[in-house]
């Protein structure tokens, strides 16, 4: 009786022992997350009611009027509209293209490595400074592109080509990456499946239709999902190829674009607020969406 | 069984003729900037002829030295450097500590601290910036160190991943240095932390190049010239030097050099650090 009580007081002393060193070592990161994070959400959720006063100072509120400048300006869904725009050209493209590759170097390949490193090469490089080079290669009049086809294309001066020129560049920055993730993705199909299609007599194409895109359909899941919320916050391309001048300015300015602009450009930070909870509401439905279809097309073993 | 071998070998030929120019369209950016950053303004802005190489190298320095000198590029390398440097240490030894924590130990509130973790990973990123922004210049700290590494301080990602890695790691160790007196503290230092350093060479990683790409953040906080990232200079430089490619292409390889010489030095860490981000980047 007695040595079962010491028991349990000994283990109750130990669970105790046990949570005061959890807490301690999750406290940094949840004091971290409730200052940087979680207090910022219901504060821009706030300000979106509010007008900020005169000189930056201060917050006026005015109840729903950024949301009904938001949501009834043109502005906002123009800028929604460029941004899925830019998501059609990037997600896709990006997507078949690094499958392929990731298929092909897959294979008993020479210069596999070699491949792999070149196509991996954007994802180490500022943004801004591939924005630069990009926008340089675009030049109408002295640029490599147009000089290297003979064509004269105003790339990122004409609002109907302009969103593509960044969708490529786009497209460019991401494909090494998805493909890095099909590659991994790949290497998890049991080659077995392989070797009895082989048998079969099923030919390269076939077996690519019938095993690989089935069984890689977590993957394949997987990165449109996170493409598809990564393209929606496009900021940097646009921010740097695209000057304040521009004339196509206004059919490629994305969602973020339109909340640095007011938020931190112009200073008004309700409006700005307002637009970024209105882009959260809409990612958010989209994940739901993604979710809820997941099962649809996502094949599991 | 020789037209097989036909067969394949025409099916590697059509294969490598795609991925090299796949390879070509990756390499020619990087071509062009090499190359331009050589040239005078005048080579640089010639159509016709259209002229490919530089034809003075030597004088190509010419550029670096005047950008380096006009953008306080020692600054810029030195703010950029410093701010990885924090963020790095602050998010692998927050996300450490916590990970351990939520795969290794019993507490209350467990459960519900860790769906915040969850939560701050589903929300995208700027709708912190507004308030992170005020509460920095509340602070007095713009254009500092600070303001840099500042929103970088903890990291959900880093903690889901390292809980995961912690995890996946056998019980008995752990029970084994319990049962020789190691209190919480000596176990996880000596025995859990270091068994875990592949998940932190990830995180540290994606924590860099997180940190080295990223243009909204120090542009809001840094906007003196010679408080700022590399990232954000080159985004003042583009205003400013519109008409100069050669130094503004000077500028880009400077700014990109650094990180792709990394990168080819320690790729297998990079490509599983980056791929690991899920996106994140």
């Amino acid at each position: 009786m007695s040595r079962a009580q010491g028991l349990s007081r000994k283990m109750s002393k130990a669970q105790k022992n046990e949570a005061i060193w959890g807490l301690a070592f999750v406290m940094p990161t949840m004091i971290g997350l409730i200052v940087l994070n979680f207090y910022p959400i219901f504060y821009t959720i706030y300000q979106s009611f509010c007008r900020t006063g005169d000189f930056g100072r201060g917050n006026v509120f005015i109840g729903l009027t950024n949301y009904v400048n938001v949501l009834t300006g043109g502005e906002f869904w123009g800028s929604l509209l460029n941004t899925v725009k830019y998501a059609i050209i990037e997600v896709p493209f990006s997507l078949v293209l690094a499958l392929l590759l990731a298929v092909f170097l897959n294979r008993k390949i020479a210069f596999r490595g070699g491949y792999r490193t070149i196509f991996f090469l954007p994802m180490v490089c500022a943004p801004a400074a591939v924005a630069m080079v990009w926008k340089f290669l675009y030049n109408q009049n002295f640029g490599l592109l147009n000089n290297l086809f003979g064509t004269d294309i105003a790339w990122i001066s004409d609002p109907n080509i302009a969103w593509i020129a960044i969708g490529i560049i786009g497209v460019w920055s991401i494909v090494g990456y998805n493909m890095i993730l099909f590659l991994s993705g790949l290497q998890e199909i049991p080659h077995d499946y392989y070797e009895a299609a082989d048998i079969d007599g099923a030919t390269g194409i076939r077996q690519f239709f019938y095993i690989t895109v089935p069984l890689l359909s977590p993957t394949t899941f997987f990165i449109l999902q996170t493409r598809i919320i990564g393209a929606l916050q496009i900021f940097d391309l646009v921010y740097m190829v695209m000057d304040e001048t521009n004339q196509a300015l206004s059919s490629v300015q994305s969602v973020v674009y339109l909340f640095y602009k007011y938020a931190f450009t112009n200073g008004d930070r309700g409006y700005g607020a307002a637009i970024v909870v209105s882009m959260l509401v809409i990612i958010m439905i989209i994940t739901f969406v993604l979710q809820k279809s997941e099962k649809k097309w996502v094949f599991y073993n | 069984m020789d037209s097989y071998t036909m067969k394949k070998r025409l099916t590697q030929t059509l294969i490598h003729i795609i991925l090299i120019l796949v390879s070509i369209t990756m390499i020619v950016p990087f071509a062009w900037m090499l190359l331009t950053s050589f040239k005078t303004i005048s080579e640089a802005s010639s159509i016709d002829p259209f002229i490919i190489f530089p034809a003075d190298w030597a004088g190509g320095v010419e550029n670096f030295v005047n950008v380096w000198k006009s953008y306080n590029f020692l600054y810029l390398y030195g703010n950029t450097l410093l701010m990885i440097f924090w963020r790095v240490v602050c998010a692998v030894l927050t996300a450490t500590m916590a990970g351990y924590a939520f795969g290794r130990l019993n507490f209350p509130l467990k459960n519900a601290l860790f769906s915040l973790v969850l939560i701050q990973m589903m929300v995208p990123g700027q709708i912190f910036i507004i308030p992170q922004y005020v509460m920095v210049s509340n602070l007095g700290m713009m254009n500092t160190m600070f303001a840099l590494v500042f929103p970088g301080m903890v990291t959900a990602f880093g903690t889901f991943l390292l809980k995961t890695g912690y995890q996946g790691l056998p019980r008995d160790l752990e029970e084994a240095a319990a049962i020789d007196g190691c209190n919480i503290g000596q176990r996880f230092l000596f025995i859990m932390a270091p068994l875990t350093r592949s998940s932190m060479v990830s995180l540290g990683i994606m924590t860099a190049v997180f940190a080295y790409k990223d243009l909204m953040w120090p542009m809001i906080v840094c906007t003196n010239a010679t408080s700022t990232t590399l990232s954000a200079a080159l985004s003042k430089m583009q205003g400013q030097y519109s008409s100069n490619y050669p130094q503004m292409m000077a500028a880009a390889l400077m700014a990109c050099l650094p990180m792709i010489v990394l990168y080819l030095c320690f790729q297998k860490q990079f490509v599983q650090g980056i791929a690991t981000s899920g996106g994140k980047l």
